[in-house]
């Protein structure tokens, strides 16, 4: 019984991240109806930046959150720029294609790079910490990916949902074409929306390195657990998407305390079920 | 299936992507296979002959893709799942003493079974849905063979050194010549099979489902029955590519079989030589092959490997520049020289169709 409630706990935790990783795809989609499948590369740039700043400037991943965030919004923009931006209109082959080929150039650049080798940051500050309450034991690490990982949630949510920007670029995804009317620019919306996914990955890789580690390949298990989580929470819903990350990472936790070799299998058929079941998602209406 | 999204924009008519094109002529055909066989001829290396090998398994394999994704419009991300299912039956089957020419034979309605059952709830879905349901289908047999004991988990198959001879399909490993030429003919076996697909009614008609879905249905075309059709005859196309090169490297695992980069890798190949062209996948494996060979050479023992660098960059590139691939740059230089041929003699110069007329009129 401890057992299970420490995997819900831990699920509810990392399930933050989902959602962090998640809310950027959705977004992309929700606007552009752009699938990015290089959305898990990101997340690993954003791994990568906060390891060599620990590397080579020596900060804690807690510090190196602004750099990973504005380092990986602005690969996002120069993604949207030189490759997204040029097929828009074009077949849904050819986006589909276009995002995929960004994500095996990213993931051949960190391997070209930075050889395939996995780095880890050592005793992260947030390492030290370590509460108990009850028979649940719950690490640092595990708390401040959490509590970052909601909060920028909750930031990307309030700019699309709440400010004037953000209805903007919710108008330009909805009707490019009465938008531009209105003077809103749905290519300048466009390439807000990838700087906006850009600084959430970063944000989770850099929170993702409290206890991960960073490598070539490292988000590849992200993304597919982002797809998950957003036709979980119904595809281009951003409240949707953070209700469904927490909901994936406790399913997660729980299959994981069961069954650990097949949690990623059990989220891919949660995936099938949804989009064959249910398309429109766990909060979505027909 | 329009999606019911809180921030989902309607679907605005989009450029369609690819024109109709004549489907190869005989001479067309006879031309390249003439030039396949003579490789192994004019290049009598080993290596250069291991190339071609792989360059011919992987077009069969891409072909059977484009036949999906290309001409059918279903861009597949799981193409390893039917590749996988050819290698994993013909490996089992061989170590239980059968022969590989039966093995590889009653792989492919298996791997075709396999594709209408995938694509029987799937295709219900368009465009990303489906695509990441293919990865998700593949992924998940990929887990269930690397942990489920019975299939060799992560292990694998190795597969028994027997008598070098046509009917065990193994032959000496100094000349890898009869390897290649077995290679041509399961490519030459499954270009037809495509060929034929394409020239009858189910052809046009996975075409129009291809370039407007609604408009096909509208007609009175059974959407649903040829799109699985095309996923059969792609499934067992790919199997056919796993069959055969089980047979060539004597061993299977998972990565090796069934990975999604293997899926990717034959998405990739088709992008980069001609998507929904006939003889695009097959010179796009061999060109990302032959990349694959220089870059291994060039960065061996680094630890780094160039070739996915590349592979995305030319990916993304193709793309954004040339939708056609490499083939329409290839036809674009060739244009002015037949030209100049045609005003000699003639002959071929019959306009392309007209997009879909014969199944919208």
């Amino acid at each position: 019984m401890s057992d299970l409630l420490q995997s819900v706990v831990n699920g509810l935790l990392i399930g933050a991240v989902f959602a962090l990783v998640a809310v950027g795809l959705t977004l992309i989609y929700g606007v552009m109806d752009v699938i990015n499948f290089a959305h898990g590369e990101m997340v690993m740039l954003g791994m990568y930046t906060s390891f060599f700043a620990w590397s080579v400037l020596g900060l804690d991943p807690l510090w190196s959150i602004p750099l990973a965030g504005v380092s990986i919004a602005l690969t996002g923009l120069l993604m949207y720029v030189g490759a997204v931006g040029r097929v828009l209109g074009r077949s849904p082959l050819a986006q589909v294609i276009v995002t995929f080929g960004l994500q095996v150039f990213l993931r051949g650049l960190a391997q070209f790079l930075w050889t395939p080798n996995t780095r880890t940051i050592p005793r992260p500050w947030a390492a030290g910490l370590r509460w108990e309450i009850g028979p649940v034991i719950i690490g640092g690490p595990q708390v401040i990916m959490a509590v970052g990982a909601l909060l920028a949630t909750g930031a990307v949510a309030y700019f699309m949902n709440r400010t004037r920007l953000g209805g903007a670029v919710r108008a330009a995804g909805e009707d490019p074409a009465a938008a531009s009317l209105m003077g809103i620019d749905p290519r300048k919306m466009y390439a807000l929306c990838w700087v906006v996914a850009g600084l959430a990955t970063g944000v989770a890789g850099a929170l993702l390195m409290n206890s991960y580690s960073a490598s070539p390949t490292a988000g590849v298990s992200f993304v597919l657990m982002a797809f998950v989580v957003v036709a979980f929470g119904g595809f281009g819903s951003i409240t949707g998407a953070a209700l469904a990350g927490l909901l994936v990472g406790v399913a997660q936790g729980v299959v994981g305390l069961y069954a650990p070799s097949y949690t990623l299998a059990a989220a891919l058929a949660l995936y099938l079920v949804v989009v064959l079941v249910r398309p429109q998602g766990l909060l979505g209406t027909r | 299936m329009s999606a019911p999204t809180v921030l989902h924009r309607p679907s605005p008519a989009r450029l369609r992507a690819f024109p109709v094109r004549r489907l190869p002529s005989w001479t067309t055909a006879v031309v390249i296979v003439a030039a396949l066989a003579a490789y192994p001829l004019v290049f009598a290396d080993s290596a250069a002959h291991n190339i071609g090998i792989l360059a011919l398994t992987f077009g069969i394999a891409a072909t059977g893709w484009n036949l999906l994704g290309g001409y059918a419009g279903q861009v597949s991300f799981g193409h390893a799942l039917y590749f996988g299912t050819g290698a994993y039956t013909t490996a089992l089957l061989v170590r239980d003493g059968w022969s590989p020419w039966l093995a590889i034979a009653l792989s492919l309605p298996l791997a075709a079974l396999f594709a209408a059952a995938v694509g029987w709830p799937c295709f219900r879905l368009r465009h990303h849905y489906y695509s990441i349901a293919t990865i998700a289908v593949a992924e998940i047999v990929f887990i269930l063979v690397t942990n489920l004991p019975g299939l060799g988990q992560a292990n694998g198959w190795e597969l028994p050194v027997v008598e070098p001879s046509l009917a065990n399909l193994q032959f000496s490993l100094l000349d890898k010549r009869p390897y290649y030429y077995v290679a041509l003919g399961f490519f030459c076996v499954a270009a037809l099979a495509v060929w034929l697909f394409l020239r009858g009614r189910a052809g046009n008609y996975v075409r129009a489902i291809r370039d407007d879905q609604v408009a096909a249905a509208a007609v009175g075309i059974d959407v649903h029955r040829y799109k699985l059709a095309a996923a059969a005859l792609s499934g067992a196309i790919t199997a056919l590519a796993g069959g055969f090169y089980v047979m060539y490297v004597l061993f299977v695992d998972p990565p090796s079989g069934l990975g999604l980069d293997l899926s990717v890798s034959f998405t990739l190949m088709a992008v980069l030589g001609g998507v929904g062209r006939f003889w695009g996948p097959l010179l796009g494996a061999w060109v990302l092959v032959f990349v694959q060979d220089l870059t291994r050479q060039e960065f061996s023992g680094s630890g780094r490997s160039v070739d996915l660098l590349l592979y995305g960059a030319l990916i993304v590139l193709v793309s954004i520049t040339e939708p056609g691939g490499l083939l329409a740059i290839l036809q674009r230089l060739w244009a002015p020289v037949a030209r100049r041929l045609g005003r000699a003699s003639r002959t071929e110069t019959d306009p392309e169709p007209v997009e879909s007329a014969e199944v919208k009129a």
